[in-house]
């Protein structure tokens, strides 16, 4: 599929509107598991790539996903911005100018390769990666794209009686039991954004 | 200056500064240093751009040992690591090791002259 300017700002805008619309959301649910700050290191990482959006859209779909992820790496300040940063730079490197559905998924499963070598973690840890896994195995599967932002949403909620085993929420033990994780709530807002978007 | 050089990555500068200034009274100037701390904003948190500055103030032809107190610390020393030129890149390391206690000890280890390798070991033995 052609991913052209118009549809590149569509995109970007999406994520960053989305994220930064849930920031308190997000800094919630950070507070009970985590340090608190996700939302606001999230929403400062996708105002810095608004402030650049006119240059990040004018580049190809590889390049412009690169960029945002760098901005994210340099912007966001806590254990997010690498790793979502890693997500999109990785994203950059896989994906073609055109990608068709499969070469969109197999550059899906490069980037959450490359977020698990980051964070040193792996599905099951109550992280992000809870959420992206199974909307990986949806997207190469043959079903409704459209369906994707509820199988996000139900992989974040199923975070919840997950214990953590990566990140501060690690620290709290069995008390992280009972709570949503906070990546995994972006990881799917942002899969909703996108599949708007499109 | 031929000792390896250390960095100390804090989510607060006090900490940062606090560890480096320990490391100060032990070692004196015999082994570059550098911390740093909070986010771009002054708030907590880490900044990859900072740790990457870190890195070019301590840097020695020896390499530049890293330590650093939680997850984003680690994962944006990391970041920081892989932005660096191919000729340095193998020189730089982040210790698993508690962040005042390894700063010390791997600092006073790097001012005897001991390579990379034997002071990130050192820094680690503290860590179970």
């Amino acid at each position: 599929m052609e991913i052209d300017e118009a549809l590149r700002r569509k995109l970007v805008q999406a994520v960053a509107d989305t994220v930064i619309a849930h920031a308190e959301e997000l800094t919630t649910l950070d507070m009970a598991i985590g340090d608190g700050d996700h939302g606001l290191n999230m929403k400062r990482g996708f105002e810095a790539v608004l402030a650049d959006l006119d240059k990040i859209v004018a580049l190809p779909l590889p390049k412009a996903l690169h960029q945002v992820g760098m901005t994210l790496v340099m912007k966001v300040g806590g254990a997010s911005g690498p790793l979502y940063g890693t997500l999109f730079m990785q994203l950059g490197k896989s994906l073609p100018e055109a990608p068709t559905r499969a070469e969109a998924a197999e550059a899906f499963a490069a980037a959450i390769d490359a977020v698990k070598a980051r964070g040193k973690s792996d599905v099951g840890s109550k992280t992000m990666l809870d959420v992206l896994a199974p909307v990986l195995a949806a997207l190469r599967a043959d079903g409704d794209l459209r369906a994707l932002p509820d199988v996000a949403d139900a992989a974040a909620e199923a975070t919840k009686p997950m214990k953590a085993l990566r990140g501060r929420a690690s620290f709290l033990g069995e008390r992280s039991i009972g709570h949503v994780d906070p990546g995994g709530r972006s990881s799917a807002l942002i899969v909703r954004a996108v599949v708007a978007a499109l | 200056m031929s000792n390896v050089g250390i960095v100390i990555v804090s989510h607060s500068p006090d900490v940062a500064k606090g560890a480096a200034d320990m490391v100060r009274q032990m070692v004196g100037d015999e082994v570059p240093l550098a911390w740093c701390g909070g986010n771009a904003e002054g708030g907590l948190g880490t900044d990859v751009a900072a740790i990457s500055e870190a890195i070019e103030r301590a840097w020695s032809e020896a390499g530049v040992a890293i330590l650093v107190d939680l997850g984003g610390a680690e994962t944006n020393s990391e970041m920081a690591i892989e932005f660096l030129p191919d000729e340095r890149r193998g020189r730089v390391v982040v210790c698993n090791a508690p962040i005042v206690e390894g700063a010390v000890v791997a600092a006073t280890e790097a001012s005897g002259g001991s390579p990379l390798d034997v002071v990130k070991a050192t820094a680690e033995e503290l860590s179970p």
